[in-house]
C-alpha cells in the first residue's frame, strides 16, 4: 500500500513544520539543520563524521537511486542526527549495491523524513541562516516539537569532536578504491622505509586516510585528543590534521597540540584541521550563516588562479581579518571570497577548508596530498 | 586583459535549416553568441541560410547574410566583410564542417582569419574515428574495439575481429546520419555499402556493439587556462542502441554513484585536455556495463550541440553564450553567473529537480519509413519537464509531447481496457524493439503485471525507470479503486498529482468532467507551486525568473509567519491552534501598474510546426517588453530561443495543456494571453481557456472558430462575393460518401484541426476516396473531415496580412513553385510573384483585406489562394484562412523588411498601425525565394513525391534581384546541387510530357545530355530532342537506377504518375536521394531550376548583407508613400 507510510514531522526553531513520510528509523532527532547541494554520494554524506549533531537535508530530490554498498563509506556509521529529502527512492540500481537506504538508516537507527518541500527548507535556511530543528516520528505536536527545536543546543561552543574520534590508536592500510582511479594504476607500496604520517582524527573521513595510504605512507590515526607528545613519541615524518564536526573554537586541546608540532613537523590539514591551524597560530573564526555543502564549490588557487571544484561541508570559517601575519592564504572561495587555503609563511604547515579527499566530490584537487607527501 | 583586443570582427556560421538532427537549438545557441559577443563591442557577420531563426534577424548580428551554406559562398562573405576570426563551434556539425572546409580550401588561411574556440586541428582529432581512438587510448580511456575503413574488404576483415552485432558508423555526418547496427552479416554488407556512400569522406567506423549498455552524455566546458566544469550530466532511459536524440533523456544522471560520477567526470575532463579543444563547450558520451560498471567513451562533439541547448534549459546554465565569451579569452571565473549576479560562471550547476526530454517522432507522415529506433537519429522534436520527481517529470514530458497522451496513460489514447487493448503477446513483442510506441507498451506490461526484472532483460532499461513506472502504474491502480473524486482523500489525491497524474488523467480515471477535477482540486488547496531554476538548488537568490510547476506538501507556521506574497496559497490548519498552511512559490507578484501578457508557445518541433513559430513568440516578446508590458511565455521546446531566461519577463517551462496554461494563469493572473503565435498548438486551447476566463488578446477565438467553422466560412465567402472550390464537410462515412459525390472528382480529404496537412490526400476515384477517408477520420479524433473539389494545374498563393481590427496591410503575397495540390509547407514560393498578372494580385490584396475586415482581424492572418485557368481567364479562388501567424511570417519579414510577429503582438496589445508607423504593403526591391528542406535522406526508401501533406522539416532563402538567381540560392542553400553539366533522366507523366520539351530542348542548349525512357524518349525524339533511351527499371540492366547508383547522372527530372516506394518511379526517387543526385518531382519546379542553371551562366551569385538591403529594418514608414 503506498498510503500506509508512518508520519514524521521537521519543525524549525522559527516555529516552521514540515510534515512528510518517516523513512529509516523511528524516534527523534535534534540537531542543526543544514543542506547538501551533492547531487551524488549520500552514502558519503551519511557517514561523515563531520555531520554529528546536524540534521543534513540534500537538495537533490531522488536520493537512494543506487542503493547502498559496503565501500562507499567514510567511517564506520552514519553520524548525522537526522536525514532529510524529498524522495527516498523504493528502487535501489547498481551491480554494486547491497542494499536499500531505508533499510541502512532504520540499521543505523538515524530518522529520516521525505516528501516534504526542501526546496523550501533550504531557502529558509538561505534566508534566515541556520536554525535548530527536531525531527521526530514519535512526537507529531508541532507545539511541543518547536519547542524542543528551540531547546536543541546547537553547534556554536561544543565539542562535538570526542563523540566521533576513536577509542585508540589504529594503524591504517586501506588504499583508494578501484573506483577512484580512471586509469587502473596499483597503489604505491607501503614498505618499512615508507614515510609516517600521524593522522590526527576528529572525526576523519577515511577516504584521507586512504589517499595517504595510496600514496605510499605508513598512516597511524590516532584520536584527535592526541597531546603533542604523545604524537611526537612516534616519531612521525608528518602530521595530518582532519575533519571534524562543529565548532572548531571550543577544542582548546586540540590547537595546543598544534602549537606542540608546528614547526617541529609537517603539517597539513583539511576543514577542522584548517580551522584548528588557524586558530592554532592565532587567527579567530566565526560561524558562517548556513555553511558550504556540496560537490560544486569554486575555489581559485591564488598562486597560478586556477579553478578547483571542491567538495565541502562547513559551518564555521576562517576570519580573513584576524590571519597572522605568519600566515598567507592561498586559496579563495571564488562565491563569496572566505579563505580556503591558507600555508605558514615559513615553517611547513598548510591546510584548505574543502575537502581535497572528495568522496563525495571532484577529484580536482588531490594534488595537495601529493604536496603534504613532498613536503615529509 | 582576459578581453581578446586583437580581433575585433568575428564571423558565426549558422547551421542552415531545420532537419532531422539539427533543429532550432542551433538558432538558441547561435543568437546567444551574438548577443554575448556583442555585448563585448566586437562587430559580428553571421551566416545562415535559414530564414525562420531570430539570429537572421538583422537586429541580432551587425552584418548578416542569408545566404547559401557553401564553402564558396561563405568565401564571398569573407571576401566582403574581412573578419579577424571564425567561431565555428556554434553551428551544428553544419557550421563545424564548413569551417572545415574552408580551412581546408585556405580560404581562412588566405584571408588572415583565425579559427576560435577550436582550431582545424582540434575539431579533426575529435570528429575521425581513428584520431579520437588514438587520443582516448593515449590517455588510458576504455573505447569500443573498432576500426575505420573505407572498402567492404576492409570491412569484412575487421568484422572477423569484433564479431556481430557491429555497429557500422559513416564518417563526418550529422545526426548520426547513416549510422546502423548490423546483426548478420547480410545486413552487414548492405550497411556497409549504404555507410560509405553516405560519409561526404568515404569512410565508416565498424565497432564493437555496446548495445544495452547504460548511456550518459556528459556537459563539458573549458577555458584558455584549463579551467573546466561539468555543466551537466545526462542518463538516457533507453539504453546504448538509440541514437541519444532518439532517446528519452534524463538529468542528471539518476544511478551513478558517487564513485561513479567522479570517474566519468575525470575522464570528461581528461578527454576535453587530451582533444585539446582550447575553449568552449564539447559533449562526451559513454558507455556503461551495467553489469561490472566497465565504462568507454563513445564518442566526443567539439561543439556546442543539441544536447548543450538541453542541458543550458535543464540547469539553467547558458552554455553558448558563456562559450562565445571564452572563445575570445574570457576565463570562467571571470564571467559572473547570470541567475545569481553574485558567484561566479566558473562552478558546476546543481540542480534540485528532475528533467525529462522526450523526443518526437514523424513516422506517421513517412509509413513506408522503417520506424525501428536505431543509431541514426529519426526525431524531429522533442519536449522537455521538469518536475520534482523522475515520475512528475517524466508525465509532464509525455504530455508536453503533445500526441494526445495525458500522461503515463488513463487518457484518450490509451487502449488498456479498452476493445483495442493489446494482448500480453503483442506487448512482449513490443516492448523488445525499441521505436516510437514503445513507451506506451511499457506501461501496458505493468498493467499486465510483468515484471521489472523481465522488463529489464527485455529492453535493457535500467531497473531504476522500469521502478518509477511501476510506481506510477501503481499508485494508478490505487486510484482506480475509489469509485469517484469525492471517495479520494487529500493525501491520496496530492500524491497522485506529485506523481504527475493530469487532470485529464484522473478525469479519465473517476469519469468525472476534467474541469470538475480541477475545481475540486483547488477547493482542497491541491494547486501547483512554482519553483526556480537557479544552477544552484536555492543556495543562492535567483534573479533569473525561469519557474516549473510542482506539488509540494504545505508548510505550517504560525500565521504571521506567511511569506508574503502567498496569501493565495495559505490556508488556516482547521486545528484551531492558530497556526497556517501554505505551499511555497516563487513566481514575483504582479507589479502594480505594470500589465502582464503571457504568450503561449508551440511544443514540440514537428512537421509543420517548428522554428518559424518560435521565432513569431520570441517576437513578440520583445515586442511586448518594447512597450513596458511584462512578457511571460510558456512553452515546452528545449531548444527554442523563447525558453532561453532572457528572451521573457518571466519563462514557464510547461507543457502546453489547458491544465497547465490555466495553472500559469492562476498564479500569474496576466492582463492578456496571446494564442496567435505558436501554431496550432496554442490554437487548440483557445476555445477551454477562454471558456475559463482567460482574456485571450488580438483576434477573437469567435473569429478563429469561424475560419476553422466550414459552413461559417462559406457563407462568410459568399457574403463577400468571393470563390471558394466546391466543398463539404463529414461527420460520417455515409455522409462523407454523400460530399464526395457532389463536390467531384478530384477532391481533396482531411481532418479539420490539424497542421501541416496530416492525412490529407487527393483523390481521383471513388476508390482512393474510400481509403485516404476512412484514415481521416481516424485522424481527426471525433472532429469532422473535410472534403474539397482539388484544383488541378492551379497555382497557389499565400497571403500574409496584419490588421489592427480596423486597417489591414498586406505583407507579402506569395506565388508558389510548385502548383496547388503540394502542401504549402513543402512547396518553393517567391516575393513578389513571378509569373502572377498584375491585375490578378491586385484582386488578392483586394480579397484579403476584405477578408481581414470582415473577420476583425486584431494581429495576423495568412490566407491561401489558388489560381486556375477557366476558359482562359485566371479565376481566383480562396483555400483557406488562417487568422493566426503562419509558417512564412518569418521569411516574409525578411524578404520585405517589415517586422510582421513584432507589430502583430503590438497590435493586440492595442496599438494601431499608424501608430506604429505603418501604413501600407511593403515593396522589396528584390527577389526571395523560400525552399523547403525534406528529411528523406533519414527515411531510405522512401518515396519523395510532394503531395498535400507536409514533409519537410525546414526551410532556406535565397535572395537576388532576379528571380532565377535567387531560385538557385534558394537550390544551394536547400542542398539541390544544380548541375553545370552532364547527363540529365527525364521521365515525366503523360499529363507534362507536352512541357517537358520545351524544357529539354533548353537543357540541351545549356549542353546536358539527356536520358529517357520509352515514352518521354520517343515524345522528345519526336520534338528533334537528341536522347539516349534507357531501359524501364523492370526490364533489365543498365536502367536509370544503375546510372545513378554509378554517379553518371547529375539530375533527375521524374513527376509522378502514381506514387509510393514500391514502384518503379519511387524506387527512382529514393535512389536518387540515397546517391545525393537532385530530383525535381514537379514541371514547375523542372522549369525553375532550368531558368536557374540558365541564369547562372551567365552572372555568379552575389552575397548581400540583409542590413545593407533593408537599412531602416523594421523601422516606420513614411506616411505618404
Amino acid at each position: 500500500m503506498i498510503n500506509a507510510a508512518k508520519t514524521a514531522k521537521l519543525a524549525l526553531e522559527d516555529g516552521t513544520v514540515f510534515t512528510g513520510n518517516a523513512f529509516g528509523a523511528e524516534g527523534e532527532a535534534d540537531g542543526e539543520v543544514c543542506f547538501n547541494t551533492s547531487m551524488t554520494g549520500y552514502q558519503e554524506i551519511l557517514t561523515d563524521p563531520s555531520y554529528r549533531g546536524q540534521i543534513v537535508a540534500l537538495t537533490y530530490p531522488e536520493i537512494g537511486n543506487y542503493g547502498v554498498n559496503a565501500e562507499d563509506v567514510e567511517s564506520w556509521r552514519p553520524h548525522l542526527a537526522g536525514f532529510v529529502v524529498r524522495h527516498c527512492s523504493r528502487h535501489a540500481s547498481s551491480f554494486r549495491s547491497s542494499g536499500a537506504l531505508g533499510d541502512y538508516l532504520a540499521a543505523n537507527r538515524i530518522v529520516g523524513i521525505e516528501g516534504i518541500d526542501t526546496r523550501a527548507l533550504v531557502r529558509r535556511l538561505r534566508i534566515r541562516g541556520a536554525m535548530r530543528g527536531v525531527l521526530s516520528t514519535t512526537d507529531l505536536d508541532d507545539g511541543r516539537l518547536v519547542a524542543k527545536a528551540q531547546a536543541s543546543p546547537g553547534l556554536v561552543g561544543r565539542d562535538l569532536v570526542r563523540e566521533v574520534i576513536p577509542p585508540a590508536a589504529i594503524p591504517w592500510n586501506e588504499p583508494l578504491n578501484r573506483w577512484v582511479k580512471l586509469v587502473e594504476a596499483p597503489h604505491v607500496a607501503v614498505g618499512p622505509d615508507a614515510a609516517h604520517v600521524v593522522a590526527l582524527d576528529y572525526g576523519m573521513k577515511w577516504n584521507i586516510a586512504r589517499h595517504l595510504f595510496d600514496m605510499g605512507c605508513r598512516v597511524t590515526i590516532l584520536p584527535g585528543t592526541a597531546t603533542a607528545s604523545e604524537i611526537l613519541d612516534l616519531e612521525p615524518d608528518g602530521v595530518f590534521l582532519s575533519n571534524g564536526p562543529g565548532d572548531p573554537e571550543p577544542l582548546v586541546y586540540a590547537q595546543e597540540t598544534i602549537r606542540g608540532l608546528l614547526g617541529r613537523k609537517p603539517i597539513f590539514g583539511i576543514c577542522l584541521g584548517h580551522q584548528l591551524l588557524c586558530l592554532a597560530a592565532g587567527a579567530r573564526t566565526y560561524k558562517l550563516k548556513f555553511g558550504h555543502r556540496g560537490a560544486n564549490q569554486p575555489v581559485q588557487n591564488l598562486e597560478d588562479s586556477r579553478v578547483e571544484i571542491t567538495c565541502q561541508n562547513h559551518g564555521f570559517a576562517v576570519e580573513a581579518e584576524s590571519l597572522p601575519g605568519d600566515l598567507e592564504v592561498t586559496h579563495v572561495n571564488l562565491n563569496d571570497k572566505t579563505i580556503e587555503g591558507i600555508r605558514h609563511k615559513t615553517l611547513p604547515a598548510f591546510s584548505v577548508q574543502y575537502h581535497p579527499e572528495a568522496s563525495s566530490g571532484p577529484h580536482d584537487s588531490g594534488y595537495l596530498f601529493a604536496r603534504f607527501k613532498g613536503m615529509l | 586583459m582576459p578581453r581578446r583586443n586583437d580581433l575585433r570582427k568575428i564571423l558565426l556560421i549558422g547551421s542552415g535549416p531545420i532537419i532531422i538532427g539539427q533543429a532550432c537549438e542551433f538558432d538558441y545557441s547561435g543568437t546567444q553568441a551574438c548577443k554575448a559577443l556583442r555585448e563585448e563591442g566586437y562587430e559580428v557577420v553571421l551566416v545562415n541560410s535559414n530564414p525562420a531563426t531570430i539570429m537572421t534577424d538583422p537586429a541580432t548580428a551587425d552584418r548578416t547574410y542569408i545566404e547559401p551554406l557553401t564553402w564558396p559562398i561563405v568565401a564571398k562573405v569573407i571576401e566582403r566583410e574581412r573578419p579577424d576570426a571564425l567561431l565555428p563551434t556554434l553551428g551544428g556539425q553544419t557550421g563545424l564542417n564548413l569551417a572545415m572546409d574552408l580551412d581546408r580550401h585556405g580560404v581562412l588561411a588566405k584571408h588572415d582569419v583565425e579559427m576560435i574556440g577550436a582550431s582545424a586541428e582540434v575539431i579533426a582529432k575529435a570528429e575521425e574515428r581513428d584520431q579520437f581512438k588514438a587520443a582516448m587510448e593515449k590517455i588510458g580511456l576504455g573505447v569500443c574495439r573498432g576500426q575505420t575503413v573505407s572498402t567492404l574488404e576492409d570491412a569484412k576483415r575487421v568484422l572477423d575481429q569484433i564479431g556481430l552485432p557491429c555497429v557500422v558508423r559513416p564518417s563526418f555526418t550529422l545526426g548520426g546520419s547513416g549510422s546502423s547496427i548490423a546483426y548478420n552479416r547480410a545486413e552487414f554488407n548492405d550497411l556497409v555499402a549504404h555507410g560509405l556512400a553516405a560519409s561526404p569522406v568515404h569512410e565508416i567506423l565498424l565497432e564493437e556493439s555496446v548495445i544495452g549498455w547504460k548511456e550518459y552524455e556528459m556537459e563539458v566546458m573549458r577555458d584558455k587556462d584549463d579551467n573546466v566544469v561539468i555543466i551537466c550530466s545526462i542518463e538516457n532511459f533507453d539504453s546504448m542502441g538509440v541514437h541519444t536524440g532518439d532517446s528519452i533523456t534524463v538529468a542528471p544522471a539518476q544511478t551513478l554513484t558517487d564513485k561513479e560520477y567522479q570517474r566519468m567526470r575525470d575522464a570528461s575532463l581528461a578527454v576535453i585536455r587530451e582533444i585539446g579543444v582550447e575553449t568552449g563547450g564539447s559533449n562526451i558520451q559513454f558507455a556503461v556495463n551495467p553489469r561490472d560498471g566497465r565504462m568507454v567513451v563513445i564518442e566526443m562533439n567539439p561543439r556546442v550541440s543539441r544536447s548543450s541547448a538541453l542541458a543550458s534549459k535543464a540547469t539553467g546554465f547558458p552554455i553558448a553564450k558563456i562559450a562565445a565569451k571564452l572563445a575570445v579569452g574570457y576565463r570562467l571565473h571571470e564571467l559572473s553567473n547570470d541567475i545569481t549576479r553574485k558567484t561566479r560562471a566558473c562552478f558546476e550547476p546543481t540542480i534540485d529537480y528532475v528533467v525529462t526530454k522526450i523526443p518526437r517522432f514523424a513516422f506517421e507522415k513517412f509509413p513506408e519509413a522503417n520506424a525501428d529506433l536505431t543509431t541514426q537519429m529519426k526525431s524531429v522534436g522533442e519536449t522537455m519537464a521538469i518536475g520534482r520527481t523522475f515520475k512528475e517529470s517524466f508525465q509532464k514530458a509525455l504530455r508536453g509531447l503533445e500526441v494526445g497522451s495525458f500522461g503515463f496513460g488513463c487518457d484518450a489514447k490509451d487502449r488498456w481496457g479498452t476493445p483495442e487493448q493489446p494482448s500480453i503477446d503483442e506487448v512482449r513483442a513490443k516492448v523488445g524493439r525499441p521505436g516510437d510506441q514503445r513507451v506506451w507498451y511499457l506501461r501496458y506490461a505493468l498493467k499486465y503485471g510483468i515484471s521489472i526484472e523481465e522488463l529489464h532483460e527485455a529492453t535493457a532499461i535500467d531497473p531504476w525507470f522500469l521502478g518509477n513506472l511501476a510506481e506510477i502504474v501503481e499508485l494508478e491502480n490505487e486510484l482506480r479503486t475509489k469509485a469517484s473524486l469525492s471517495r479520494v482523500d487529500d493525501a491520496l489525491l496530492r500524491k497522485a498529482k506529485q506523481f504527475g497524474f493530469s487532470d485529464r488523467q484522473l478525469s479519465a480515471i473517476w469519469n468525472e468532467a476534467e474541469m470538475e477535477i480541477r475545481a475540486e482540486r483547488k477547493r482542497r488547496g491541491i494547486v501547483a507551486t512554482y519553483k526556480a531554476v537557479d544552477t544552484c538548488a536555492a543556495e543562492f537568490e535567483a534573479y533569473t525568473p525561469y519557474y516549473y510547476s510542482t506539488y509540494e506538501d504545505p508548510i505550517e507556521t504560525a500565521a504571521e509567519n506567511v511569506p508574503p506574497g502567498h496569501e493565495a496559497l495559505a490556508r488556516a490548519t482547521g486545528r484551531g491552534d492558530g497556526r497556517w498552511a501554505y505551499l511555497e512559490d516563487e513566481v514575483p507578484p504582479k507589479t502594480p501598474g505594470r500589465r502582464r501578457v503571457m504568450i503561449l508557445g508551440g511544443g514540440p518541433n514537428r512537421i509543420g510546426q517548428g522554428i518559424e513559430f518560435d521565432y513569431c513568440c520570441c517576437h513578440a516578446s520583445f515586442a511586448l517588453r518594447e512597450l513596458g508590458i511584462e512578457s511571460i511565455m510558456v512553452n515546452s521546446n528545449p531548444e527554442t530561443v523563447s525558453t532561453d531566461y532572457d528572451t521573457s519577463d518571466l519563462l514557464f517551462f510547461e507543457p502546453l495543456t489547458a491544465e497547465d496554461v490555466l495553472n500559469i494563469h492562476d498564479r500569474v493572473q496576466p492582463d492578456g494571453v496571446i494564442v496567435q503565435f505558436g501554431g496550432q498548438t496554442p490554437l487548440n486551447l483557445a476555445r477551454v481557456l477562454s471558456n475559463a476566463g482567460v482574456p485571450i488578446i488580438g483576434t477573437s477565438v469567435d473569429t478563429i472558430e469561424t475560419a476553422e467553422d466550414r459552413e461559417k466560412f462559406k457563407s462568410l465567402l459568399e457574403r463577400l462575393g468571393l470563390r471558394q472550390p466546391a466543398s463539404g464537410i463529414a461527420r460520417n462515412l455515409a455522409q462523407a460518401r454523400a460530399e464526395a459525390a457532389k463536390v467531384g472528382f478530384p477532391a481533396l480529404v482531411r481532418p479539420s484541426f490539424v497542421l501541416g496537412g496530416r492525412a490529407m490526400e487527393i483523390c481521383y476515384d471513388s476508390a482512393q476516396f474510400e481509403k485516404f477517408v476512412a484514415e481521416a477520420f481516424l485522424v481527426s479524433e471525433g472532429q469532422p473531415v473535410l472534403i474539397d473539389r482539388f484544383l488541378e494545374d492551379a497555382i497557389e498563393i499565400d497571403v500574409d496580412a496584419i490588421a489592427d481590427g480596423e486597417r489591414v496591410i498586406v505583407a507579402g503575397v506569395m506565388e508558389h513553385i510548385e502548383e496547388a495540390g503540394v502542401h504549402s509547407g513543402d512547396s518553393a514560393c517567391a516575393i513578389p510573384p513571378y509569373s502572377l498578372p498584375g491585375p490578378v494580385v491586385a484582386e488578392i490584396r483586394a480579397a484579403t483585406g476584405a477578408l481581414a475586415r470582415q473577420l476583425h482581424v486584431q494581429g495576423l492572418m495568412n490566407v491561401q489562394f489558388a489560381v486556375k485557368e477557366e476558359n482562359e481567364r485566371p479565376v481566383l479562388y480562396v483555400i483557406e484562412v488562417n487568422p493566426r501567424a503562419s509558417r512564412t511570417v518569418p521569411f516574409v519579414s525578411k524578404a520585405t523588411g517589415m517586422p510582421l510577429a513584432r507589430l502583430a503582438a503590438k497590435v493586440m496589445a492595442g496599438a494601431t498601425l499608424p501608430e506604429l508607423g505603418f501604413y501600407r504593403e511593403p515593396i522589396p526591391a528584390h527577389v526571395s525565394v523560400k525552399e523547403a528542406v525534406f528529411p528523406f535522406v533519414k527515411f531510405p526508401g522512401v518515396d519523395i513525391v510532394l503531395g498535400p501533406e507536409m514533409k519537410s522539416t525546414g526551410e532556406v532563402m535565397g535572395v537576388s534581384e532576379r528571380f532565377s538567381i535567387a531560385f538557385a540560392k534558394s537550390q544551394l542553400a536547400a542542398g539541390t546541387v544544380l548541375p553545370a553539366e552532364g547527363k540529365v533522366f527525364v521521365s515525366v507523366a503523360d499529363r507534362a510530357k507536352d512541357h517537358v520539351v520545351g524544357l529539354a530542348k533548353r537543357l540541351e542548349r545549356l549542353g546536358f545530355e539527356l536520358l529517357a525512357t520509352r515514352g518521354t524518349a520517343a515524345r522528345l525524339a519526336e520534338a528533334g530532342v537528341r536522347v539516349t533511351r534507357l531501359k524501364k527499371v523492370q526490364q533489365g540492366h543498365p536502367n536509370v537506377i544503375d546510372y545513378i547508383r554509378n554517379g553518371e547522372l547529375a539530375l533527375v527530372m521524374n513527376t509522378p504518375s502514381g506514387k509510393g516506394a514500391r514502384t518503379d518511379e519511387g524506387r527512382i526517387r529514393a535512389t536518387a536521394v540515397a546517391h545525393g543526385v537532385p530530383c525535381l518531382t514537379t514541371i514547375q519546379a523542372a522549369d525553375a531550376a532550368v531558368r536557374a542553371m540558365e541564369a547562372m551562366r551567365e552572372e555568379e551569385m552575389e552575397v548581400h548583407a540583409v542590413q545593407d538591403r533593408f537599412p531602416n529594418y523594421g523601422g516606420p514608414q513614411s506616411p505618404s508613400p
